[in-house]
């Protein structure tokens, strides 16, 4: 059973002050987060992220399509004491200390008085805020609000966890400090959902991923498998070459950068490797390095995202093929 | 406890923390100044005018609170977001709003039970002694607490529909008029139009009629208050606010944030 999956879910909202016209935020996505695994939806601003989360959340409804969240209908609030929801960009009760918002998040969820104790001591230790626990929320750095948030968001020990946006708007010091917070969540083996438009994160945090633009599906699956889909050229570079050397070299090349005593040298086929070290070997030419360039997620997002067809706003527009890629 | 009551004493926290009580000072010097400057007039109208201010001052300020925090209990946590962290917790939303009028009103009963405290010490600087007919004055603030559940219950409801400055608008309108209510429909028996006087009967059901829980003159008096009026009061005001909370849930439910 997935952990949160969507089916043909569409949303429109209403945009306009007189004449109100829908504006297509979602469009027939079809997701499906595994148990245990850490899943990332990418996208640009606007494609969909946030509506999505919201929607699995009860925050936003559907205007098409089903979802269902730890194999329940969306709507039902039982389901959330299993959950944990970090919103963007994060703005907590300012007149409260840590530990009271926390002890006010714990009653919520249910916890005992002792229970509440124990726990919230706990998850402050562990975002490092056991020092700051009575001071105002007023007080805090955008960090420290963020890592509360992610105290917030484990107060009920959920088995699906939501963030969005996690690291957004953090310093460099504080995205290290999330991001080793959520990997000490994936080695527990919580399931998480995140978006995310910084793709190194992505890269680092996530076992699969899903890309968004414009409310539709541009690709999804797992990262080694994109990345590995990546590997299109080969790099080597070589000392000193002589120009006789390179001239032999051209017909396997489609560009040499020189650079100081060293060229670079970009071989796009694969096939082509082993007779290029032949020549270079045979001329008693200088390797320096020959490496295997992998492209980078944020390549494979970019081309994805470029190859995205015009939305039609507001009307439902026909499932695509690549819509039908995030059904596992 | 409940998530109802958890929800309800975090509200009746947040009022305290942002010096919502500040105006208790403001009333302790009215008071203190009335009992005073009241001192110097005849005892028996002394003590008239001082009932009228005293039990008119806790009306307003609490009219004064429950308009303005009211029109903001709901308002201020979708502006700020923190809506989006409460409910993806294990709460109804029904429990949100419930435990949101809750909260305000216990904020309301403390600030109004000291200013009540207050007032009766300036009786009692400015009478000498308080008789067993002095606590005829509870009725009345039981009366006004009455007022405020409701006007807390109409300001939710339009904090749920409405941006903050109109809620505001519309619950202070609906409580001037709703303390019409009667004249209104008396307007509609003496034109003798079987039409109007149906329109102004049907509003006179329709509007919170205030009308009926201001009995400061009467008490000012040292009149009683009837066993039927208070109970009657208690059950209108009890329905009514049980219909503007249910009409607040039901908008609330259909709320995307």
């Amino acid at each position: 059973m997935p952990a949160a999956e969507t089916v043909e879910l569409t949303k429109d909202y209403s945009v306009g002050f007189w004449r109100k016209r829908p504006k297509r935020a979602l469009d027939h996505l079809n997701l499906s987060v595994q148990a245990g695994e850490v899943f990332g939806l990418l996208g640009p601003n606007g494609a969909g992220k946030t509506t999505t989360l919201k929607i699995l959340l009860g925050l936003v409804f559907p205007t098409a399509g089903t979802a269902r969240v730890l194999g329940r209908e969306l709507g039902e609030v039982a389901v959330h004491a299993r959950i944990g929801y970090l919103p963007e960009n994060p703005y907590f009760y300012d007149h409260l200390t840590a530990e009271e918002f926390m002890n006010y998040m714990a009653a919520l969820v249910g916890l005992g008085r002792g229970e509440r104790r124990l726990r919230v001591g706990r998850l402050l230790a562990r975002v490092g805020l056991v020092d700051s626990r009575n001071v105002p929320l007023r007080k805090f750095s955008k960090g420290m609000i963020q890592r509360v948030g992610i105290a917030q968001v484990l107060i009920n020990d959920p088995e699906l966890i939501f963030l969005d946006e996690p690291m957004s708007g953090l310093d460099p010091l504080g995205r290290r400090e999330v991001r080793d917070l959520i990997l000490g969540l994936k080695a527990e083996g919580k399931t998480i959902l995140f978006s995310t438009h910084i793709l190194s994160d992505a890269e680092t945090l996530c076992d699969r991923v899903a890309i968004l633009n414009r409310g539709r599906l541009q690709g999804c699956g797992e990262l080694r498998e994109i990345l590995a889909m990546g590997v299109s050229t080969t790099e080597m570079v070589l000392e000193n070459p002589p120009p006789e050397l390179l001239r032999a070299l051209t017909p396997f090349t489609n560009s040499a950068v020189r650079t100081g005593d060293r060229v670079r040298l970009e071989i796009p086929a694969e096939c082509d490797v082993p007779e290029v070290l032949e020549v270079v070997l045979r001329s008693k030419g200088k390797i320096v390095s020959l490496s295997p360039v992998k492209a980078s997620l944020e390549d494979y997002f970019m081309a994805q995202v470029a190859a995205a067809p015009e939305a039609p706003q507001g009307k439902a527009g026909p499932t695509t093929t690549e819509s039908r890629q995030g059904e596992r | 406890m409940s998530r109802v009551g958890t929800i309800a004493l975090h509200t009746f926290k947040e009022s305290v923390r942002e010096k919502v009580l500040y105006n208790l000072i403001v009333f302790a010097f009215l008071l203190l100044g009335a009992a005073i400057l009241f001192g110097s007039i005849s005892v028996g109208i002394a003590q008239i005018i001082l009932v009228n201010l005293g039990l008119s001052s806790i009306s307003v300020f609490g009219l004064l609170m429950a308009i303005f925090i009211g029109i903001s209990l709901v308002s201020k946590e979708i502006e700020r977001r923190t809506i989006f962290t409460i409910l993806s917790k294990p709460v109804w939303r029904a429990e949100f709003i419930v435990g949101k009028f809750l909260g305000l009103l216990l904020t309301l009963v403390i600030n109004t039970a000291i200013m009540t405290a207050g007032f009766y010490a300036a009786l009692f600087y400015q009478k000498g002694s308080l008789s067993g007919s002095d606590l005829v004055a509870l009725e009345a603030v039981y009366f006004i607490l009455l007022q405020l559940a409701l006007v807390v219950a109409l300001a939710l409801l339009f904090s749920c529909l409405s941006t903050p400055i109109l809620s505001a608008v519309f619950t202070f309108c609906l409580y001037v008029i709703g303390n019409f209510a009667g004249d209104i429909r008396w307007f509609g028996q003496e034109t003798g139009s079987p039409l109007v006087e149906k329109a102004t009967t049907v509003l006179y059901y329709l509007l919170p009629n205030f009308g009926d829980f201001n009995v400061i003159a009467h008490v000012a008096h040292g009149h009683q208050i009837p066993r039927s009026l208070l109970v009657s009061n208690s059950l209108y005001a009890l329905l009514y606010i049980t219909i503007l909370l249910s009409a607040a849930i039901l908008i609330f439910e259909e709320r995307e944030f």
